[in-house]
């Protein structure tokens, strides 16, 4: 027995909503581990000690388990607690802050290497520590660091898959659908897999193009 | 006769980083419109001493007095931040590497703290933005990024952007130590505006000319203590101490060098 994609067509539109829920999941929870991943920084970088320490605990819980492991307790765990998130809001939380925790990494490091002149200037101005941190440190920190996010976002985007496992009808499990239905996983995962790289095709050309325009404020 | 306090009055400023005294009980004033050159070697304290009158780097003991007011005051931390931050609004300065903001245009970084301190509309902001672009000869280059500018642009940028906060008096770290010999000029020459204008200016500097130029008075530190302080054509021409002699000779001679 061969292989035969001609009952890929029939899924097409099955298939395409996977992709734009992928891309919806990976929009929202790229979002939330942007501005998590700088709050995260900044809470490890400046919050008193009492703060910083169940945030490092945070921290080191979402680098140090398996990401498949998180969702399962965002998802199923939670309901226990009375918490009955939808799949697709446990699964952007869940992909959301796991990036977070990598990206506030990058942002801190960026945030320390950014010129302490930077944060004098703006102080002699007489902006107060946080606006300074706001307005001239933190803005310069991210853009130094967006080649690296937007690698993470990429891994996120590949990652994304690891929601199918939840019941959110992505490009993954609309694939293990069409499976079930047709018996041929090879040409409907190689289809997937395409879709996965026309995806991500798409994100690195966005990438590109926000370096781009960051580069003249270097 | 009434009597006036100083603009600015330091008393008694003292400094040290663990056993090291970086300033040994300076006591000074400057009177409002008056421009103060501080020279001497590097690690003397001039540096310390101007970052401490905006209390950048805080004194370990003395007052800072502006116009009346105690700079460095003792309160408890929020009450200081705002104060501190009131205060600074006041003080514009100017650092030797420029400090711009990269991520911000030339008009943004003229307006970006007094929209953010003042509430000034984006009319206003504009407006005031051209102003300042221009009496430091750079408005044609408003949209322009710092990295598209040359040192003595950023330099009249810097300048720019600390006037904009209509500043009661000026503090220029080095303000030219680190441009090509050929750019200094165009900085100084905008100095030399505001010196016309009657801003209050206390500059730190190695351009002896410069300073015997433009000051009203030369104070010449060493070792954490002022050594010798007057009127330039003193200061330079017939000083008293034999440390100031000692370094107008080698910083002198040096300028004759390079000419």
């Amino acid at each position: 027995m061969g292989l035969d994609f001609s009952v890929v067509p029939g899924f097409a539109d099955a298939l395409l909503l996977g992709v734009l829920w992928t891309i919806a999941i990976t929009v929202a929870a790229a979002v939330l581990s942007f501005f998590g991943g700088i709050l995260l920084a900044v809470i490890a970088l400046y919050a008193p000690l009492l703060v910083r320490l169940p945030f490092r605990f945070f921290a080191w819980l979402f680098m140090g388990t398996p990401l498949l492991l998180q969702l399962f307790l965002i998802y199923f765990g939670l309901v226990e607690l009375g918490i009955d998130l939808p799949a697709f809001v446990a699964g952007v939380i869940g992909l959301g802050l796991h990036f977070a925790v990598y990206n506030s990494e990058l942002i801190q490091t960026a945030i320390v290497a950014v010129d302490r002149g930077q944060m004098e200037a703006a102080r002699t101005l007489g902006l107060s520590r946080g606006q300074a941190l706001v307005r001239v440190v933190i803005p310069q920190a991210v853009r130094d660091v967006i080649p690296p996010i937007g690698n993470n976002m990429i891994a996120l985007l590949k990652d994304s898959a690891l929601v199918s496992v939840i019941g959110v009808s992505e490009l993954t499990l609309s694939a293990q659908l069409a499976i079930g239905r047709t018996y041929r996983p090879f040409e409907f995962y190689a289809v997937a897999a395409v879709l996965y790289y026309f995806i991500n095709l798409g994100m690195e050309a966005v990438l590109r193009r926000i370096e781009r325009r960051t580069q003249l404020s270097r | 006769m009434t009597e006036t306090r100083p603009f600015v009055e330091i008393r008694h400023a003292k400094k040290s980083y663990g056993s090291l005294e970086v300033l040994k009980d300076i006591s000074l004033t400057v009177d409002r419109g008056e421009i103060v050159a501080i020279i001497g070697p590097s690690g003397s304290g001039k540096s310390t001493l101007l970052r401490a009158i905006n209390d950048l780097d805080p004194l370990t003991g003395g007052e800072v007095i502006l116009d009346g007011t105690q700079v460095n005051k003792a309160l408890p931390h929020r009450q200081y931040e705002k104060h501190i931050n009131q205060m600074r609004q006041q003080i514009g300065m100017v650092f030797q590497h420029f400090n711009l903001f990269p991520h911000l245009t030339v008009r943004d970084n003229v307006v970006m703290a007094p929209k953010l301190l003042k509430g000034i509309s984006e009319d206003a902001a504009q407006k005031l933005a051209e102003e300042q672009l221009a009496h430091v000869g750079m408005l044609e280059r408003i949209d322009y990024y710092p990295s598209q500018l040359s040192g003595g642009q950023k330099q009249r940028v810097a300048i720019a952007r600390a006037l904009a906060m209509k500043p009661k008096l000026m503090l220029f770290d080095e303000a030219t130590s680190a441009l090509d010999p050929e750019l200094v000029e165009e900085v100084n020459q905008v100095m030399k505006t505001l010196a016309q204008e009657h801003m209050t200016m206390i500059i730190v500097t190695h351009e002896m000319e410069f300073a015997a130029d433009v000051c009203d008075r030369v104070i010449f530190m060493d070792g954490g203590v002022v050594v010798e302080e007057g009127p330039p054509s003193i200061v330079f021409q017939n000083p008293t101490q034999p440390r100031t002699r000692d370094f107008l000779r080698k910083h002198l001679s040096q300028y004759e060098k390079e000419k």
